[in-house]
């Protein structure tokens, strides 16, 4: 039980071992455990960002959709207005064509009654020479008396 | 299990000889030297298995064990030493795991590794290194030494003697500051290396003791005793790498 050398041995056992120690265990171990435990921060933190991000991607979504909406309500809007107008502006054409077509009609009516009256004065010319001929059948210059005739028609 | 022919006492007697070679002070405790060196190479072989392939991923078992061991010495350190010093938390760590090895040796059955070295012609083997005052004041002596390396170091020379003078008397009472100082130096060593001896001398001896008694009792004392001695092994592992902690701690603060 005295002590001995074995004890001066037992102290360089006792530096070696904790020479290698500090030298290969301690500082990879230590490293791994430091690198692991900032990876699980920042995937603690990355998630948490994640989640906010979902939040305000679903607020902007819910945002859009609004939007949507309401031009859609605006473009049916407008497209009522635009069908009325296109209404009123069809019913407008076809009181104007009417008129014109009424219009149109009425002229040619005139001119075909004109067109009659001329014709039947024409033939009432020739009837009243015809009858005047036909009183005084002789002697009758038929020449001199055309300018007098013609004088006649224009008279009426 | 005694041999025939061996009384009680020789049993024991036995039993505490170590097998050594040389003479007077330059002998050597083989079987001491042995366990001692061989549980460190375990060790180290174990942790720097470890410690190679240690990756930021899921680690595997061994990482994880070794893992849990740093942070729980590291934790300890962190504690109870608040300076920067690179050397402390493995020294704390190889004191821990090192001085478990060799407590752990007693749960091994006394008479298995000296009956089988006595097959192979060695006749005296001590396999508990701790139960060597060798060992354990190997280990406490070396403290001490880093104790004055890191005190001289951090405080510097004159500094320290200031300290080691009229620390806690002041100026005027030196040479009993002095005095009171010698001997709480050589307390740290004393009791660090006494505490561990004792304990497991102690608990070496009465699984000596249980050893002595008829094979179809000793279940009945030498299972409780075992149990009981996880505990032992693990606290006077853990007790001397804390007072090795607060003794360098000391050693960087100034009072």
């Amino acid at each position: 039980m005295n002590f001995n050398a074995t004890l001066i041995g037992q102290m360089i056992t006792f530096g070696l071992l904790v020479l290698f120690t500090m030298k290969y265990v301690w500082p990879p171990i230590m490293q791994a455990m430091q690198d692991r435990q900032k990876r699980i921060a920042d995937g603690l933190a990355s998630a948490e960002r994640g989640v906010r991000e979902q939040e305000l991607a679903k607020a902007k979504a819910a945002q859009m959709l609004k939007e949507a909406k309401q031009h859609a309500a605006e473009i049916v809007a407008q497209a009522h207005k635009r069908a009325n107008e296109i209404i009123e502006q069809s019913k407008q054409d076809a009181r104007v064509e009417g008129d014109r077509q009424l219009l149109a009609a009425k002229a040619e009516i005139e001119q075909e009654v004109n067109r009659a009256r001329e014709q039947l004065r024409n033939q009432v010319v020739s009837l009243a020479v015809a009858g005047a001929s036909k009183v005084l059948k002789r002697e009758i210059d038929e020449a001199a008396n055309a300018a007098m005739l013609d004088d006649l028609v224009a008279q009426l | 299990m005694s041999e025939s022919g061996h009384s009680a006492t020789g049993y024991i007697v036995h039993h505490l000889t170590n097998l050594k070679i040389g003479e007077g002070f330059w002998t050597l405790h083989i079987d001491t030297l042995f366990f001692s060196i061989s549980l460190g190479a375990l060790f180290l072989w174990l942790f720097m298995k470890a410690a190679k392939s240690a990756t930021s991923d899921v680690p595997g078992p061994l990482q994880n064990f070794c893992e849990i061991m740093v942070d729980f010495v590291d934790t300890q350190v962190k504690d109870s030493f608040h300076g920067r010093n690179p050397v402390i938390a493995p020294l704390a760590l190889t004191i821990f795991v090192w001085v478990f090895l060799w407590n752990a040796m007693d749960l091994v059955p006394v008479d298995l590794l000296p009956a089988i070295a006595n097959l192979l012609g060695i006749h005296y083997l001590r396999t508990v290194p701790s139960t060597d005052l060798n060992s354990t004041f190997g280990m406490s002596i070396s403290v001490l030494l880093l104790v004055y390396y890191y005190s001289l170091k951090v405080k510097g020379p004159g500094h320290f003697a200031m300290e080691v003078l009229t620390h806690p008397f002041g100026k005027w009472f030196m040479p009993f500051n002095l005095l009171l100082r010698i001997v709480e130096d050589l307390a740290k060593p004393i009791s660090l290396g006494l505490r561990l001896f004792g304990n497991l001398y102690a608990g070496e001896l009465i699984f000596i003791l249980i050893a002595l008694l008829p094979w179809w009792i000793q279940f009945t004392l030498g299972w409780p005793w075992a149990v009981f001695h996880i505990l032992v092994i693990t606290l006077q592992a853990f007790i001397f790498m804390v007072l090795t902690i607060v003794y360098l701690s000391m050693a960087h603060e100034d009072h």
